[in-house]
């Protein structure tokens, strides 16, 4: 008995050292970093660059205090035999905020250019059109898809791994590190921090930084997949760990650039001219190709058999679509760039393996819609389902839109205009969005344990704003890409241009109002989205404590 | 000696886009190898196994139908 004890006393001490250990590693670490940030904030070339290191130096001091308060408390035992689902919940909160401050963006420019008054002199230089675009576009795709993705990521792994999130508190590190990096990019646009790349305007530092947050992702998730106590590795799986892996090859490469100085906020590309171009628009749609495609299509994969209640309608298909999505979809950035300085053959290439991805695209698309085939009835009831629905349909008009407007005789007609605009917001919006809301509403419920929504009607309402907003979106941009597209290349009998550029906006005008109040109504349904969700949790009816049984047999 | 990027573009055009045809039609061959439905339809299954909680050590095969 005494030597039991002795033996555990022996134990504990030896583990509380091990924990320990880490925690003095962390204080010293956190220590440095502030102590860095301080120096570098002194040293600051540029305002944007100062007031990031005064953000990292409060960030990690604040933390540093944090930790010393707890080092030496005992550790609690992580519990092996339930999920790991506080990240889970943390990124769905953190996609209803960041979706709605990036709707409010969108709204805002949408406006802007409509009412060019709204540019107004007291904000020039920090809230005009030119710095909160980049805000919009970063803040829909990286915050609000990627939180989106980071909760699926978390929950899916989990769920068909039949395993614990991997690395204790590594997943915590890379929720708050992400968010720690929109809030960097976010505030940099609007001082001015910028790459000038679309998609990847954040300055050197902060690449630096999502790619320490991205590894720390990658880890959770391979070893979550590596600790599974399921044989089989689900498709939604396949779908999220190529959205991983690619977005940090697509980082890394297209951010390739040296720093002017290690205390300033202006870098300089390492490639310049052409190659630079090619290998940006290879990063650019390739992040619609993993990051809004791939990740949000194992979303699909997991939620839509979920909530049908149905296993997906042919797993072979789902893996063909995998492999075809994989092996075509890295090509096709070069259609970015027809009628430029990339040779012929590379423009080609791109538009080939465009029109080739429509066929895995559909393929997709049906494997979705038909897992309801047998519970098409589920559509009259169930909101939520409409809106997964209504989300791959989405996904099947914007990849058939997409390798249509990549054609070079089309795009000579299309590139440059708003016809553009409203494609890449008939599959952000209809697709990422609609996916998205839908993965919420199954979540919170289940995640807070309630037994259904605050209200469905609420959920309708939701669906027919956004859908209605949607359409008034993408039409109003078809009719005003395809006219300014025919004005500016109309010529006389004498071969001059009629039409001078200004003469485009002006015609342009109404359906700019048209697509700023369809934003408007994808807005306002986010925010019912926002307050149903809340009602959930805090007004829903508890889930009656099932007792513990075996899963299903 | 002919320059680097023609040497490398020469090579992509072929044997690199027969190593990627001839990988690419392996593995659709594969999805249809013998056998592969069962595996398939089991598979497709495993959204609705293990909703509440993570799978003991001891029953990673008895929680399978």
């Amino acid at each position: 008995m005494e030597q039991l004890r002795m033996a555990l006393t022996v134990l504990n001490r030896s583990t509380m050292k091990g924990r320990s250990m880490l925690d003095y590693v962390k204080l010293l670490i956190l220590g440095l970093v502030t102590l860095c940030a301080a120096i570098a904030a002194n040293y600051a070339r540029d305002v944007p660059y100062m007031v990031h290191m005064v953000l990292v130096m409060i960030t990690a001091g604040g933390l540093f205090l944090y930790q010393l308060r707890r080092t030496g408390e005992p550790v609690m035992p992580v519990p092996t035999h339930e999920y790991m689902d506080g990240p889970v919940k943390a990124a769905a909160i953190a996609t209803v905020f960041w979706g709605i401050t990036g709707f409010l963006v969108g709204v805002v420019i949408a406006f802007q250019l409509a009412y060019p008054q709204l540019n107004f002199d007291w904000s020039q230089g920090y809230l005009n059109f030119g710095r909160l675009r980049p805000l919009h576009t970063s803040a829909v795709i990286f915050a609000f898809g990627g939180n989106a993705l980071l909760a699926a990521s978390f929950y899916i792994v989990q769920r068909t791994s039949a395993a614990r999130l991997w690395g204790g508190n590594l997943t915590w590190f890379v929720f708050w590190g992400y968010q720690f990096f929109i809030v960097l990019a976010a505030t940099g646009y609007v001082m001015g921090a910028t790459q000038g790349l679309e998609y990847a305007e954040p300055e050197w530092y902060v690449d630096l930084w999502l790619t320490v947050v991205w590894v720390a992702f990658l880890a959770v998730f391979v070893g979550t997949l590596l600790n599974r106590k399921e044989p089989h590795i689900y498709v939604a799986n396949w779908f999220l760990l190529a959205f991983i892996v690619t977005v940090a090859m697509l980082h890394v490469v297209n951010n390739m650039s040296v720093p002017v100085s290690i205390f300033g906020s202006r870098s300089v590309q390492v490639m310049s001219g052409v190659q630079s171009a090619m290998t940006q628009w290879w990063y650019g749609h390739n992040a619609v190709g993993f990051f809004l495609t791939a990740g949000f299509l194992g979303m699909m994969y997991y939620f839509i058999p979920k909530q049908a209640e149905r296993p997906v309608y042919s797993y072979k298909l789902s893996i063909i679509h995998f492999w075809a999505l994989i092996f075509l979809y890295i090509w096709a950035g070069p259609h970015h760039l027809h009628y430029t300085a990339l040779p012929d053959w590379a423009s080609t290439l791109g538009m080939v393996f465009s029109i080739i991805l429509w066929m895995p695209s559909w393929g997709g698309m049906i494997n979705g819609l038909m897992t309801l085939s047998g519970a098409w009835d589920k559509l009259r009831t169930d909101p939520v389902l409409r809106m997964m629905v209504t989300s791959v349909a989405f996904y099947g008009m914007s990849t058939f839109e997409g390798p249509m407007m990549s054609i070079r005789a089309v795009n000579s007609l299309s590139h440059y205009t708003d016809w553009t605009i409203g494609h890449v917001h008939s599959g952000a919006l209809g697709w990422n969005g609609m996916i998205t809301f839908g993965m919420l509403y199954y979540l919170f419920p289940k995640l807070w344990n309630r037994q259904r929504l605050y209200s469905l009607r609420l959920v309708s309402w939701h669906y027919w704003l956004a859908t209605i907003g949607i359409v008034l979106y993408a039409s109003s941009m078809w009719v005003t890409g395809i006219m300014e597209g025919l004005m500016w290349r109309e010529v006389d009998a004498q071969g001059f241009l009629v039409n001078s550029f200004a003469d485009t906006v002006e015609a342009k005008f109404p359906m700019y109002v048209v697509r700023g109040l369809g934003g408007v109504m994808f807005l306002s349904g986010a925010l019912i989205m926002a307050y149903n969700l809340w009602m959930t949790v805090t007004r829903g009816p508890a889930k009656a404590e099932a007792p513990a049984m075996a899963p299903a047999e | 000696m002919e320059d680097t990027y023609t040497i490398m573009r020469v090579f992509a055009g072929s044997w690199g886009m027969m190593f990627m045809l001839a990988a690419f039609v392996g593995v659709i061959a594969f999805i249809f190898r013998p056998g592969s439905r069962k595996v398939h339809q089991e598979t497709a299954q495993i959204p609705f196994l293990y909703d509440d909680r993570p799978a003991g050590d001891d029953q990673h095969s008895e929680a399978r139908p």
